[in-house]
């Protein structure tokens, strides 16, 4: 595919501007990193500020009287239980219990949710989402070319934000958020991220995006090699890994369950039923052949995705994200392990290019903030 | 634009060899290094190893991608360069100086003279991109 087949987000010339190395990701082309590199790009996200164009996520409202029950019977989440200004994280299910996607659900109001979801998978989740509407009164509406997201992450990133919005930030709870200014400009502004960090993503139309991009860039700025640095796709994955957050087509996917994923704690069946409830449900019960487990080499090397996972010679699972932890200074990684070896300190063997590198489960997340 | 020395001979997969004598000093160049981004491991031979002509003898690791090494010479291991260990990125800082990888005793000290030069190297590397 030539770069003039691939999607771009309005920020696509910037990116550029700033020397970001730009690759095919999901059909867009997406800077993978800029100038600094992946390790300051993700450590200035964990000390200072990071911003990150997240603009070729998919935007999906749902409107009408029926919405939250709507919403509530495709994703594992209780969406009755989010008060208006309030988000959550969710997962849609399919009928055999793996995950169509995962996103956030937004409650504007009673009648009016907004769906955030991942890129590579925006056309299927609007395919799923429209085919599943039965009687539902409730209109859907696929809205990601009319929004921009940009997101600062990290310890300065309220204070950036603060800066350029007369909203008090300081009453946006975490994974709250409200509508307002930013530089002038109309925006939702989401207590929310994927790094780890506390900080804000902003939503905004498409127009817009360089004004913001560069108004917090020059706001975050400060001293030489000192404040917020533009962070491309590699470290947005480190700094997720870091925080153990799932990424769609490795620990999550159409044939793995959210309980598998380590998503139990956002899945209720308590709330009634939901698109594969009922295998999940029993899975839950009869008990999973595997789960995701975090864990860090102990010998010298490098897991990559798609590594299998060995304990005393038998292969017992596969990393499905694995790679050197900037700020922690390890290399950590995420893999599926039958429930008996998903145990920390559990001694295990990673086939690296065919040798066998030794490594350990732990806890996750692997990185914590202090509040 | 890449850094390349006028005094070594480059292969087509991006490794430099600087010659003295019969022994060969092997690493990565500044334009393999600017496209695999920060290093974070290298996994190199043992002293005493032997290599074939364009054999794999480690790898360099960055966050991101994982990259194998050839010899661009065939020969025996007399040295590698242990401060790669806890300083990978010296591959990025400082490719040709303290991030070499390892040297090699040539079987033929000859074969070095087949590779390319840098002028030739630069040519290589503008019509590869």
């Amino acid at each position: 595919m030539t770069s003039d087949a691939l999607k771009k987000t309005p920020l696509n010339d910037a990116h550029r501007a700033l020397g970001g190395r730009m690759v095919d990701f999901g059909g867009w082309d997406m800077p993978v990193q800029y100038t600094a590199g992946v390790i300051e790009e993700h450590m200035a996200t964990r000390t200072r500020s990071g911003l990150f164009d997240v603009s070729h996520m998919g935007e999906i409202w749902v409107e009408g009287p029926d919405a939250i029950s709507f919403v509530n019977r495709l994703t594992t989440n209780d969406v009755l239980k989010l008060v208006d200004g309030q988000a959550h994280y969710s997962a849609m299910t399919n009928e055999n219990g793996g995950v169509v996607d995962d996103l956030l659900v937004y409650r504007f109001g009673q009648e009016k949710l907004l769906l955030v979801v991942n890129a590579g998978t925006t056309d299927k989740d609007w395919a799923w989402i429209t085919s599943h509407k039965t009687d539902e009164r409730v209109e859907l509406q696929n809205a990601s070319s009319d929004y921009c997201q940009i997101a600062v992450q990290g310890p300065d990133a309220t204070a950036i934000v603060q800066n350029l919005t007369e909203t008090d930030l300081s009453a946006i709870k975490y994974y709250h958020f409200t509508t307002g200014r930013v530089d002038g400009v109309d925006a939702i502004i989401s207590r929310t991220g994927y790094t780890g960090e506390d900080g804000f993503e902003v939503y905004a139309a498409p127009e817009a995006a360089e004004q913001l991009w560069n108004k917090i860039l020059e706001t975050g700025n400060y001293g030489e090699e000192c404040g917020i640095l533009p962070c491309g796709l590699a470290a947005r994955n480190t700094l997720r890994l870091e925080a153990a957050m799932s990424l769609y087509g490795h620990e999550l996917g159409d044939d793995i369950s959210p309980l598998e994923a380590g998503l139990g704690w956002i899945t209720k069946f308590q709330k009634g039923p939901f698109t594969g409830s009922e295998i999940i449900a029993k899975q839950k019960e009869d008990g999973l052949t595997r789960k995701i487990a975090g864990f860090e080499m102990t010998e010298p090397g490098i897991a990559r995705d798609g590594c299998d996972v060995y304990v005393d010679g038998e292969k017992v699972g596969v990393v499905t994200s694995g790679s050197p932890a900037p700020f922690l200074k390890k290399n950590i990684g995420l893999a599926f392990l039958p429930p008996q070896f998903a145990i920390d300190g559990q001694e295990i063997k990673i086939d690296v290019r065919g040798r066998q590198i030794a490594a350990k489960v732990v806890p996750t997340p692997f990185y914590k903030r202090s509040k | 634009m890449s850094n390349i020395p006028e005094n070594l001979r480059y292969s087509k997969d991006h490794e430099y060899v600087s010659v003295n004598g019969d022994v060969a000093t092997i690493g990565i160049t500044d334009y393999a290094q600017h496209s695999l981004g920060d290093v974070v491991y290298v996994d190199m031979p043992r002293v005493g190893d032997k290599f074939g002509t364009h054999e794999s003898f480690g790898s360099v690791e960055s966050v991101k991608a994982v990259s194998e090494i050839f010899t661009p010479v065939a020969g025996e291991v007399v040295e590698v360069n242990e401060g790669l260990n806890d300083a990978p990125e010296a591959v990025n800082n400082d490719p040709y100086n303290a991030g070499w990888m390892v040297k090699v005793k040539m079987d033929n000290p000859g074969e070095a003279d087949a590779m390319l030069n840098a002028a030739e190297y630069e040519e290589y590397l503008e019509a590869s991109s």
